[in-house]
């Protein structure tokens, strides 16, 4: 019996660890790849350590295009993403959790239905919209919808977290005579800064590595993001594998950064995500 | 209950006044009903408007009645079909091995293991990649002549693959590297199986059941509520794929990986078809509702809610 139990144990072992390895390869390769130089990573049977670190990689490659730019650009369209997100969700979450009013939970259903409607059906409308208003080619596009709610998802996730804190202490505060502006910001907010977290680093996240709103909206490359500018570099450099993959590496990283400064955030806030299921 | 203060008259009226404060509530979620009709249900209805006319952009809209409809279900153009049908594939063959994966994962994770959260992490870390980078990663890796994939199989002694390069290859290609950003299903799958109570298995050891017995009686019936919920993301999400195939393939080779949201792109932003682009977006969503409505209808059949109703 305590055999079959250690074999059965050494079995689950080797099944995450190849998935693990399934998980982290590519981005081995992906590292290894973009320290080397041209020689080196197209011998066979593959080196598996680079042999110098070629740092310059990276140098180089930020240099052929104007990455700076295109890095200065994509922190704008971050910044002010996030920024809309987190004050104007943490506002409308506060009325659907809290408020009552005619039309609340009609308003909520068609916001939670709308996370299922297709990105596709109001690309092409919203797109038109703006090229009307003359703002297409600027971030405004790109940034503007963030102001308006933050997005179904995290309006969402936000009024759970809301929901669970007891309304005693809200209603004390109101019979005290606070307004409902003072009980958001000195009682819900403080009491909520970890989800407040949360969907912070979802917006991060999903505008850190947007790829079809840039695409669709900027076309001149003064304004491009980095996913654009990598986009751009495969077209004029699709043999150097090594530059290919410094710069893969450079977009890369401070995702990966804000992943493990965050990451309690994330698992708890995905985690709330399936409760809904 | 709290002791009724002396001015609990009062304070009873106006913790009423709190919750029903029309003006105030409607102020407060002022940017989420704004941006619910300027974001999605004033296009909603502009893009149903546009798709019943030729539409470039910049001319007038030419009211064309079904006649985006008709192009597109006679076959005239020719991509419709090409494309649903690459979609179809990829869904099929993207989702439920998606799921099984990070099933998989999940069960041996919510073991009593070492290093648990090292692996969740591993597991979940892909899922952060740009996509951009993801498809550079992917590039480089699948290379049919120089790639890391092809190597590895050479030296087990198999056959190297097309990858992405392959007409009959390269859909099964970007299923496989969707598999590799399944960590956010698996941690969704993982939270589940920590909120099935212990009782349930304890009961099922005192009668003597194996861990099949477990897995099969417990587990999977417990979880069914999740695996409903990530199946109908992942129908909703891998209808929409469209960047990788756009950086990787160009929709190819021979428009074996044309999806439909490429489609789509390719009608409004290459050929400026405002009007036909619209159509074949309604047509998505009516896709996408139907099979959300069938899985919904077939969850009552297997989708297990406990007695208490749905979480």
């Amino acid at each position: 019996m305590k055999t079959r139990a250690r074999v059965e144990n050494g079995l689950v072992y080797l099944v995450l660890a190849a998935g693990g390895l399934f998980s982290l390869l590519p981005l081995i390769w992906l590292v290894r790849s973009s320290l080397m130089d041209m020689g080196q990573i197209f011998e066979l049977p593959p080196i598996w350590i680079p042999d110098p670190f070629r740092f310059g990689n990276f140098k180089e490659a930020l240099t052929i295009l104007p990455f700076g730019r295109y890095f200065i650009n994509t922190s704008i369209i971050v910044v002010f993403t996030m920024l809309g997100v987190i004050i104007t969700c943490s506002i409308s979450a506060y009325s659907f959790a809290r408020m009552s009013w005619r039309g609340r939970d009609l308003v909520f259903g068609l916001l939670l239905s709308s996370m299922m409607l297709p990105y596709a059906v109001t690309l092409i409308p919203t797109f038109i919209g703006w090229s009307k208003l003359g703002l297409t080619n600027s971030f405004i596009p790109l940034i503007a919808p963030a102001w308006f709610g933050g997005g179904a998802f995290n309006i969402f996730l936000l009024r759970q977290f809301y929901l669970s804190i007891p309304r005693d202490l809200d209603e004390a505060a109101y019979v005290d005579g606070a307004s409902h502006w003072r009980i958001f910001i000195s009682i819900i907010i403080p009491l909520t800064r970890p989800a407040l977290v949360v969907v912070g680093l979802f917006s991060f996240l999903a505008s850190w590595n947007d790829f079809l709103g840039p695409l669709v909206y900027l076309n001149s490359e003064s304004k491009y993001t980095l996913a654009l500018g990598l986009q751009q570099f495969k077209g004029m450099y699709a043999a150097e594998w090594h530059l290919m993959m410094a710069a893969a590496t450079v977009v890369l990283a401070p995702a990966i950064i804000v992943f493990f400064i965050g990451q309690r955030y994330f698992i708890e806030g995905i985690t709330l995500t399936g409760i809904k299921a | 209950m709290k002791p009724i203060s002396s001015r609990s008259g009062i304070s009873v009226k106006k913790k009423r006044g709190f919750y029903k404060n029309e003006l105030y509530g409607i102020l407060f979620a002022l940017p989420a009903i704004l941006g619910l009709l300027i974001f999605t249900l004033g296009p909603m209805l502009y893009s149903l408007y546009m798709s019943f006319t030729d539409y470039s952009g910049s001319n007038s809209p030419d009211f064309i009645g079904l006649g985006n409809y008709k192009r597109m279900f006679s076959g005239e153009d020719q991509y419709f079909y090409k494309s649903l049908g690459v979609t179809l594939y990829f869904v099929a063959l993207s989702v439920p091995t998606g799921i099984i994966y990070s099933f998989l994962l999940a069960i041996l994770l919510n073991r009593d293991i070492k290093g648990k959260a090292i692996f969740r992490t591993v597991f979940y870390l892909p899922s952060i990649v740009p996509i951009i980078a993801i498809s550079f990663i992917w590039l480089w890796l699948l290379n049919p002549d120089l790639g890391l994939a092809n190597e590895l199989l050479r030296s087990l002694g198999l056959p190297g693959s097309q990858w992405i390069f392959g007409e009959k290859s390269v859909v099964p290609s970007l299923a496989l590297m969707n598999l590799w950003t399944t960590g956010g299903t698996m941690i969704i799958f993982l939270a589940g199986l920590q909120d099935i109570p212990r009782s349930l298995y304890e009961a099922l050891e005192i009668d003597g059941g194996s861990k099949l017995d477990k897995l099969w009686n417990i587990t999977i019936p417990m979880m069914t509520p999740t695996i409903f919920f990530n199946l109908i993301m992942g129908i909703i999400n891998g209808f929409q794929v469209f960047s990788q195939a756009y950086v990787m393939t160009s929709g190819g080779p021979n428009n074996a990986s044309l999806f439909y949201v490429f489609y789509l792109y390719r009608e409004a932003f290459q050929f400026s078809r405002m009007g036909s682009a619209s159509a074949i977006a309604w047509v998505l969503f009516v896709i996408i509702m139907l099979l959300t409505f069938v899985v919904f209808k077939s969850s009552k059949k297997w989708v297990y809610y406990e007695g208490d109703g749905a979480r």
